[in-house]
């Protein structure tokens, strides 16, 4: 094995928290390397060390053999470095073609003269794509990248950071968006690439997806290496690892359907524009799971109960009233409550304490005559701290420094701290990391117990048998797929989402 | 630890007290030079002429700072101040009616347009800073309509040929003129409306979600926040705020000049971002609009009485305003800026 990448005694620390002591770590050429490590873990700073974001770390790191500065991401792509990040959104220029999206450090850079035709582009970004197997013919680079779906965004960067012939590439979750069919369009990309000799650091926390494509497993705790495996590798023991003192448990078994009441009942209501009229009851006791590729139509089902979106067509039953909400606020006044599916842009203020972002649904019950209760509010944080094991120096820590999955715990908190009738999280386990997706499926069923009608929906067809009780499978807006998680399995599952509208 | 790292230190350090504290400090030292330098400076006299110069611009600086805590800006409010000065001087010169009928008219006028303003943005979802920069020019124009394009003062001789039959009543000329003990009574009106807004933005639920708009509008809409209906209430806010600016202009000037108000929108504005800045908050906030707008005033009616000329004025306020700015973007290492929507 030669190493593309060598890290040598890599630390660093933001004030008194040591995030990384002493990583070493070998990245081999035309070999799959897989990142693998809980939120908070120094995954995500090792990766930002390697892609130059951070420059004030101590340690060496060796590429092709030779000692290389690393303090800017102009210099980590100089030095042969590209990462695709988790947020796609971040990687595309809206307003710009799809086109110059794929030349778009060239344009930067020069390469491309100052005055160009969008046709001279157009045809260079035929052979950027083409590099990649992408089909996308002219129309389709000529037009607004906003109209590429999520899956295809994530190609267009990949292609990016591709076409500058990088030796190291390091995926960030990179599936995280993406159905099944198109993570396995993904691997057969990364498995080419790795064929061409790239060295690839691949994060993620999908343990079937690094079996499918990893060669070598690296598992990373509080700033240390702790395990490295070469394939076929042992799960059981990288989780441990990974983990630490959190012991490892198998799946709960849940129980059959405990036929609660109705809580809501959904009458011909359409999710998409396209697609046919839907019928659905959420019963209370009950957790009801939704899975689907994306555009499968679940936020949509998600926000309309929730009085974000409008309702294309039929009806909705609350406790058997009719029920038009037009703004969520109507949906909380109910006690029906959402946890959107994009925590940063969807929940969570800038710069807010965790007190405050736990009591902005609920201010009325937090105020007296408008005037706010500091004190019953830092008792609501210190709770939810306390209550869902959030990992923090305080409740009025700032929650954009907590990590993924303790930031997930206090957007999920909040809700699960009043009365909810019915609870909707929107992919609640998306860049959450193990342990933390365990507190909170835990924490969604035993709110089941309490007479609450939840409803559960994800991409990921093992987060959706850990938590669901009954199963719902979407496609393209139409149920296809009704059944108590029990007497499903997840080929079943699996094969029903792969089905054909 | 290297010498290096230690310098690192120094340089954070001092960065953070300028970011923080700078502003104070510059106020304190600048009012102290003049104090030292300029006996007349001194006077107690002096001081509050300074607030009360300075209550208009901070007064309706004010209402621009709620608009920005919801993520907007109303440059309307220069303009909303004319038109009460207008408004003011018609009630009471062409039609003979009482300054409490004034007093009424202007701040229904204020808050009308602030409610034309929240409709445009609200309902028609016109960006903010151009739906306000429309009603701007079309309340600086329409204002002039009824009078024909003059300035209102007794003796005015109508369309008819008739002289206008009433004058600015003493009551409402009392407004500029008053005094509660030594404070006068702009000033008074002033401290008491910066007490509210302050109390409002910070210990209010309503002030607490109108921040949550401003920085993650749809986070808010999700939490279950009507978000319209806050934007809406700020930019009547501002209309009001801006038209209580107008009639104490009003009541300084004892006649509907025309012009009035003209310049009050860019240092009404300058107060409110200079607001940012202080205490390194990094978002619009009521104590920093007053600390700004006095800051401003004492280097006015410094400059005036060390003899600088009219002009210069324009220039020190242009030259605060890009120090604080310079003190919120490029200083403050807080991750969230206050960006206004355009």
């Amino acid at each position: 094995m030669v190493a593309a990448v060598e890290v040598r005694n890599i630390s660093m620390a933001f004030g008194s928290n040591q995030v990384l002591s002493g990583v070493d770590l070998i990245i081999d050429k035309g070999q799959t390397t897989a990142l693998l490590g809980a939120n908070g873990a120094g995954k995500s700073t090792l990766i930002k060390v390697l892609s130059g974001v951070y420059s004030s770390f101590t340690g060496e790191i060796i590429i092709d053999g030779k000692s290389a500065t690393i303090d800017s991401p102009i210099t980590a792509r100089a030095s042969g470095i590209e990462t695709v990040h988790q947020r796609i959104d971040e990687g595309v220029i809206p307003g710009l073609t799809v086109a110059e999206n794929l030349l778009f450090e060239r344009i930067v850079t020069g390469d491309v003269p100052n005055r160009v035709s969008l046709k001279t582009i157009v045809e260079k970004a035929v052979e950027i794509a083409a590099a990649l197997d992408l089909n996308w013919n002219k129309s389709k680079l000529r037009s607004d990248v906003y109209e590429l779906g999520i899956a295809e965004q994530q190609l267009l960067i990949l292609a990016r950071a591709l076409s500058r012939s990088p030796k190291l590439l390091i995926l960030d979750e990179p599936t995280s968006a993406l159905s099944a069919s198109e993570s396995q369009n993904l691997f057969k990309v990364v498995k080419n690439l790795q064929d061409k000799g790239i060295a690839i650091l691949y994060v993620s926390h999908k343990l079937s997806e690094l079996d499918q494509i990893a060669n070598n497993l690296v598992v990373i705790r509080d700033g240390k290496i702790r395990n490295e495996q070469k394939t076929p590798f042992s799960w059981d023991q990288a989780l441990k690892e990974m983990l630490g003192q959190q012991i490892v448990g198998q799946r709960q078994e849940i129980s059959s359907l405990a036929s609660g009441k109705v809580a809501l009942e959904l009458k011909g209501v359409k999710l998409l524009p396209e697609s046919e009229p839907i019928n659905l009851s959420l019963r209370k006791n009950e957790v009801t799971g939704v899975i689907g590729l994306l555009g499968a139509g679940k936020t949509e089902l998600a926000k309309i109960i929730y009085g974000a979106e409008k309702i294309l067509e039929g009806e909705m039953l609350f406790e058997n009233k009719k029920y038009q909400p037009s703004h969520p606020a109507e949906a909380v006044a109910k006690d029906i409550y959402l946890v959107p599916e994009d925590r940063a842009a969807e929940s969570m203020i800038p710069a807010w304490s965790i007190s405050e972002t736990a009591t902005l649904p609920f201010m009325g019950n937090f105020s007296a005559r408008g005037i706010i209760k500091k004190a019953a509010e830092f008792i609501r944080g210190k709770q939810l701290v306390e209550d869902l094991k959030v990992i923090t120096t305080s409740h009025l820590a700032q929650v954009d420094s907590l990590s993924g999955g303790n930031q997930q715990k206090v957007v999920v908190g909040r809700w699960l701290q009043s009365t909810p009738k019915i609870m909707i999280l929107d992919e609640p386990f998306r860049g959450v990391d193990i342990g933390a997706r365990r507190d909170i499926s835990k924490r969604v069923r035993d709110l089941a117990a309490t007479d609450v009608a939840v409803l559960v929906l994800a991409s990921d067809v093992d987060e959706i048998l850990d938590v669901a009780d009954r199963i719902i499978v979407l496609v393209e807006g139409k149920i296809v797929m009704d059944e108590i998680s029990s007497k499903t399995s997840k080929e079943l599952i699996v094969n029903k989402m792969s089905e054909v509208a | 630890m290297s010498t290096a790292k230690l310098s690192n230190l120094a340089n954070y350090d001092l960065r953070q007290f300028t970011v923080k504290y700078g502003f104070i400090v510059v106020t304190v030292v600048l009012f102290l030079w003049f104090a030292l330098t300029e006996p007349s400076f001194r006077m107690e006299s002096t001081l509050f002429s300074m607030l009360k110069f300075t209550s208009v611009v901070a007064i309706t600086g004010l209402g621009v700072t709620m608009t920005m805590v919801v993520g907007g800006l109303d440059l309307s409010v220069g303009s909303i101040a004319g038109l009460s000065v207008t408004l003011s001087a018609m009630t009471m010169v062409i039609y003979a009616q009482t300054g409490a009928v004034a007093l009424i008219v202007v701040l229904l006028g204020g808050a009308l347009v602030g409610l034309f303003n929240a409709f445009l943005i609200v309902v028609l979802k016109i960006p903010d800073l151009l739906a306000t920069l429309a009603t701007m020019f079309t309340i600086m124009g329409l204002k002039l309509v009824p009078v024909d394009g003059q300035s209102v003062s007794s003796g005015l001789i109508l369309r008819d040929g008739s002289v206008a039959p009433g004058k600015f009543t003493p009551g409402f000329l009392l407004i500029d003129r008053a005094y509660i003990g030594p404070v006068p009574l702009p000033v008074a009106i002033f401290f008491g409306l910066a007490f509210f807004v302050w109390f409002f933005l910070t210990r209010t639920r309503w002030g607490r979600v109108m921040y949550a708009i401003g920085s993650n509008p749809e986070a808010a809409r999700l939490a279950g926040v009507r978000v319209k209906r806050y934007r809406a209430l700020a930019y009547i806010m501002s209309g009001v705020f801006a038209s209580i600016g107008g009639l104490i202009l009003s009541s300084r000037i004892g006649q509907g000049d025309i012009s009035a108000g003209n310049s009050l929108l860019l240092d009404a504005v300058a107060v409110s971002l200079v607001g940012t800045s202080v205490l390194g908050m990094a978002r619009p906030n009521a104590w920093g609009t007053i600390l700004g707008a006095v800051l401003i005033g004492i280097v006015i009616t410094g400059l005036t009485i060390k003899g600088f000329p009219y002009y210069a004025q324009d220039v020190v306020k242009g030259l605060v305003l890009l120090t604080a700015l310079i003190f919120s973007f490029t200083l403050s290492r807080r991750k969230t800026k206050f960006v206004p929507a355009v």
